[in-house]
């Protein structure tokens, strides 16, 4: 295991014009640590992970593993292990030649290769299986050999691209906790590509979320829910209000904000935020940290139902607020509650927080 | 980590690789050499090392012998050779004329018969049918010479269906002979109609009956969901098609020749050649050159823009079965028609390889019968010298197209270069030259020598020969690797790349392993079209060199029929035996497949 850095690295492809697909990217990944591209389809999560397996070259910047330059080193010289998201298993060799041909490649004798295989296929759960063929396996099973596959020649990094979107939901679950296992025993870094919030947040040590080719935010998994950095960051974790609000004061890790009924409350903010009397803030809170309330209470955003729907646990509603659709996830709604009531909104002032546009 | 230097231990990938120090900053922007080399893909340079020698042969090969050809034929009387085809009378015009009026009647007549049997065979349940789908390709997979003759020996003037008729009527001449350019057009009709059958085919299985099925239910009668709803569906495959068609027209030459039909562009550059008016045959070669370009070239940009390809999902489409009992009877007959109709050709080349030559004069069918055709051919040392010849030259050639095929393939589908466009359509430009123009274009480049002959000349030698067959066949090859190397998931080779192995040998490993048994299909085709050949052939052989068809055509005019069949029967034993087994190639069928579209 090792840390991999990448510096400013950015990827530009000949065919695609000028924009970036990877734009200026900084992330430390610490030795031993998983860590999780976060973002939407397109966003560049799979070019900058090939960029660490070497499969594309960075237009500009650098990655390092540990202090060793391997920004234009071939992707067979970089020891990482690598699991695709449609597994790439070799299918005109068994399941156990699958998993040995990295060992094959690195000169180990045949008794050793042969027990570390035994050893990988174990460790999946897949003991037994090596004489089979590839198209015998089921779905779940591939996935598993391609990440045996990756793990026995012990690599310094372990790369995944979204290895769980081709499995059933329940097969997604148990995989991932069992893919979390594995790593910590094996103490391997690795970087994980998902598009799945839900995924990122299970499975990660630390996340960068990534929009249009560019790192929004990076950080753990509860600090990213809790302090999103940016609007998108706030509303692609989880849901997110992120409202308008203008700033009539402010400290240096708060500002203050007019309300839509005329009132003010105090939010926290990122230290250094910059924000002055006068300016705009973009402030975030969740539909579940909105209270229903009569519209007579003190303090509350009188809004009007335009839409609810039951889903069970909660009851999600969208509430018009002087013009701005409001979230709300609300567990106890009064009885009767019917589009186009009144409603007051009671926001839970320290769940606010202001983010970067 | 420095491949080979890695140790079992664990801890061996913290240690820094033999090959990875930390290069000093400001010269590690370039790669050092050893990772250079083994670079693969991803580097920006490594497609051009590969390409390279690639392009180069290309060009020595295919694209600088056809401006050998056109600098011949200006050389010496400047573009008088070209005006020949713009004035009036000259027979230089009369056979452009003559060939391209041949070509669009070869169309119209494939067309026809291909997509009536398409249909007849897609959408009808009737007795017979799948004997009839199993041999519907055996006409045409007949090499070059000996389909053609095996038609002169069945419908020409002294064939056995005009004298057959005639015997039963007791006429004084033959009753329906075909004679002239109506002969050349049942060639071409019965060699060319796949093209139309297996795109209409091919068609007709991807579209959705419900397309159709909505157009009833919409009111719509047969004749306006014809005009409507199907024909407008199969365009694009008639069109590939008869672009198809009209090229192999264009480039027939046996038929022509059997036919005697002396006025068309392939004749025409033979009998130039053999006159020894090279410039002359040199422009027809360019005329015929440029028209075949033309034609691929528009192939391909068809075939780019034509965007909907109707996918069925569900269900099939199904067959109608043939109820009124006439229908069925009549269906019962043409369907014994069509099976002896197929059938035909090779029978004949069978029974004929079994007469006694000289046997046969006037009767229906040959007289006297005897094993002797095949004892000569294998025990006289001359007889046997062009099967050995052919053997060898198409060997040889077959490995060639294989090395070459399979990594210009690769290179086409899997790298990124500049330049990839031009390659694909050099490969394809050395399978729309007809082979009359490869061996003209061979015979310019390389009767003195140049660069890309190590300065020998090889017009005479043995080596122009396999040389020839090798720029014919590459595309087969080419085509079958190609699409074996479509249906590869490009992240296989990666995964090996990322587990360790160098380019070459994830290439070898992966790759190359699962791009085998296309490989294979393309090289036995290469190798049985080789065997066949003579249209190129017969204008570049020496005495020591003559392949299998050009020994058939030299005893066909000494009237050995019978020796000349018998070295047909072989080349028609050898292309089954290869269909057989290409058929067994799991997963080289269907690149056998589209090899076989471009074959022929
Ligand atoms: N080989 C390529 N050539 C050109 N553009 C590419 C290539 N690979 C990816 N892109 C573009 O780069 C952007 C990021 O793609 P990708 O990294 O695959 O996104 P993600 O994995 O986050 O869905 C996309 O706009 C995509 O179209
Ligand atoms: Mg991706």
């Amino acid at each position: 295991m090792i840390d991999v850095t990448l510096e400013s690295v950015s990827k530009r492809f000949a065919r695609a014009g000028d924009t970036a697909a990877v734009d200026d990217v900084d992330i430390t990944i610490a030795a031993g640590e998983f860590f999780t591209l976060l973002g939407p389809s397109g966003c560049g999560k799979t070019t900058t992970l090939r960029m660490v397996a070497g499969f594309y070259f960075p237009t500009s910047g650098r990655i390092r593993f540990g202090a060793e330059d391997v920004t234009r080193r071939p992707p067979n010289k970089r020891d990482t292990g690598m699991v695709f998201q449609n597994y790439a298993l070799f299918p005109h060799m068994s399941v156990a030649q699958n998993v040995a041909y990295g060992l094959k490649i690195r000169k180990v004798g045949r008794a050793d290769a042969r027990r570390r295989v035994e050893e990988a296929l174990g460790q999946v759960h897949l003991a037994g299986y090596g004489g089979r063929r590839i198209d015998q396996l089921s779905g779940g099973q591939q996935q598993r050999v391609a990440l045996a596959r990756a793990l026995v020649i012990r690599p310094r990094t372990l790369l995944l691209d979204e290895p769980l979107s081709n499995l059933d939901a329940k097969l997604r679950e148990e995989t991932r906790t069992e893919i979390r296992r594995i790593q910590k025993e094996s103490g391997t870094t690795a970087i994980y590509v998902t598009h799945d919030q839900a995924e990122a947040m299970a499975m990660s040590d630390r996340i960068a979320v990534m929009e249009s080719g560019r790192v929004q935010q990076i950080g753990a998994p509860r600090e990213i829910y809790h302090r999103p950095a940016t609007a998108f960051v706030a509303r692609f974790i989880g849901r997110s209000n992120v409202l308008s609000l203008p700033v009539t004061g402010g400290t240096d890790d708060s500002v203050t904000v007019g309300l839509p009924d005329g009132g003010e409350t105090v939010v926290a903010a990122p230290v250094g935020h910059g924000l002055r009397a006068g300016e705009t803030a973009l402030v975030s809170v969740r539909p579940e940290h909105i209270g229903l309330t009569s519209t007579t209470e003190p303090g509350a955003l009188p809004g009007r139902v335009t839409e609810l729907e039951f889903t069970g646990m909660a009851t999600n509603l969208i509430v018009d607020v002087a013009g701005e659709s409001v979230q709300v996830a609300a567990i106890d709604v009064p009885a009767g509650l019917a589009v186009g009531d009144q409603v007051g909104l009671r926001l839970t002032r320290e769940r606010m927080w202001v983010v970067r546009p | 980590m420095g491949g080979a230097t890695v140790t079992a231990a664990p801890t061996a990938a913290t240690v820094p690789p033999v090959t990875g120090e930390p290069t000093p900053s400001g010269r590690d922007r370039r790669p050092r050499l050893a990772d250079r080399l083994s670079g693969g893909a991803s580097s920006r340079w490594f497609p051009y090392v590969l390409v390279f020698p690639l392009a180069l042969i290309l060009f020595g090969y295919v694209v600088q012998p056809m401006f050998a050809t056109f600098a011949e034929s200006v050389g010496v009387d400047g573009v008088a050779n070209y005006t020949e085809f713009l004035s009036g009378e000259g027979v230089a015009r009369s056979s452009l004329l003559t060939s391209l009026l041949i070509s669009a009647a070869s169309v119209l007549l494939c067309g026809i018969v291909g997509v009536a049997m398409a249909f007849l065979l897609k959408r009808f349940q009737f007795p017979g049918r799948r004997l009839i789908e199993a041999i519907i390709l055996v006409p045409a997979a007949l090499p070059p010479l000996i389909g053609a003759i095996s038609f002169q020996l069945l419908y020409s003037e002294t064939g056995i269906l005009p004298r057959g008729l005639q015997q039963l009527f007791g006429t004084e001449n033959p009753v329906l002979p075909f004679t002239g350019i109506a002969g050349v057009l049942v060639v071409h009709t019965f060699t060319m109609y796949p093209f139309f059958y297996l795109a209409a085919s091919a068609a007709l299985a991807g579209m959705d009956p419900s397309v159709e099925e909505a157009a009833y239910n919409l009111g719509a009668g047969r004749v306006r969901v014809w005009r409507t709803v199907l024909l407008p569906m199969l365009t694009p495959a008639l069109v590939s098609a008869s672009l198809l068609v009209f090229m192999t027209s264009l480039a027939s030459y046996t038929a022509p020749l059997l036919f005697g039909v002396d006025r068309t562009m392939t004749m025409q550059i033979y009998i130039n050649r053999t006159n020894g008016d090279l410039p002359m045959a040199s422009a027809y070669a360019s005329v015929l050159a440029v028209v075949s370009i033309l034609f691929l070239l528009g192939m391909r940009w068809y075939e780019g823009r034509r965007s909907y390809r109707s996918q069925s999902k569900g269900v099939a489409a199904h067959r109608r079965e043939i109820t009124n009992p006439f229908g069925k009877w009549a269906a019962l007959a043409a369907s014994i028609l069509a099976t002896v109709v197929l059938l035909a050709p090779v029978g004949t080349i069978a029974l004929v390889a079994f007469s006694a030559d000289g046997s046969w004069t006037t009767e229906v069918i040959p007289s006297a019968y005897t094993w002797q055709n095949f004892v000569t051919i294998f025990s006289d040392p001359k007889a046997f010298q062009p099967i050995l010849n052919s053997l060898q030259m198409s060997l040889l050639a077959t490995v060639g197209c294989v090395v070459v095929g399979v990594l210009i393939a690769y290179a086409v589908r899997r790298l990124d270069f500049r330049g990839r466009a031009l390659l694909d359509v050099a490969v394809m430009l050395a399978w729309a030259l007809p082979g009359t123009v490869v061996a003209i274009n061979l015979i310019s480049a390389f009767s003195t020598g140049n660069a890309f002959s190590f300065g020998q000349v090889l017009i005479g030698t043995f080596w122009i020969m396999p040389l020839a067959y090798f720029v014919r066949f590459l595309p087969l090859v080419f085509r079958s690797s190609s699409a074996t190397l479509a249906q590869i998931d490009p992240s296989l080779e990666e995964a090996a790349r990322n587990l360790g192995a160098s380019w070459w040998r994830a290439f070898g490993t992966v790759t190359l392993r699962l791009m085998l048994p296309g490989v294979a299909a393309g090289a036995l085709l290469a190798f049985v079209n080789g065997v066949g050949e003579f249209v190129a052939s017969v204008l570049i052989y020496t005495s020591q060199t003559a392949p299998i068809s050009v020994e058939i055509n030299n005893r066909m005019y000494s009237f050995e029929i019978g020796t000349a069949a018998a070295y047909g029967m072989l080349q028609v034993v050898l292309i089954f035996v290869v269909m057989v087994i290409s058929g067994r190639l799991q997963n080289g069928r269907s690149a056998s497949r589209e090899a076989a579209r471009w074959s022929a």
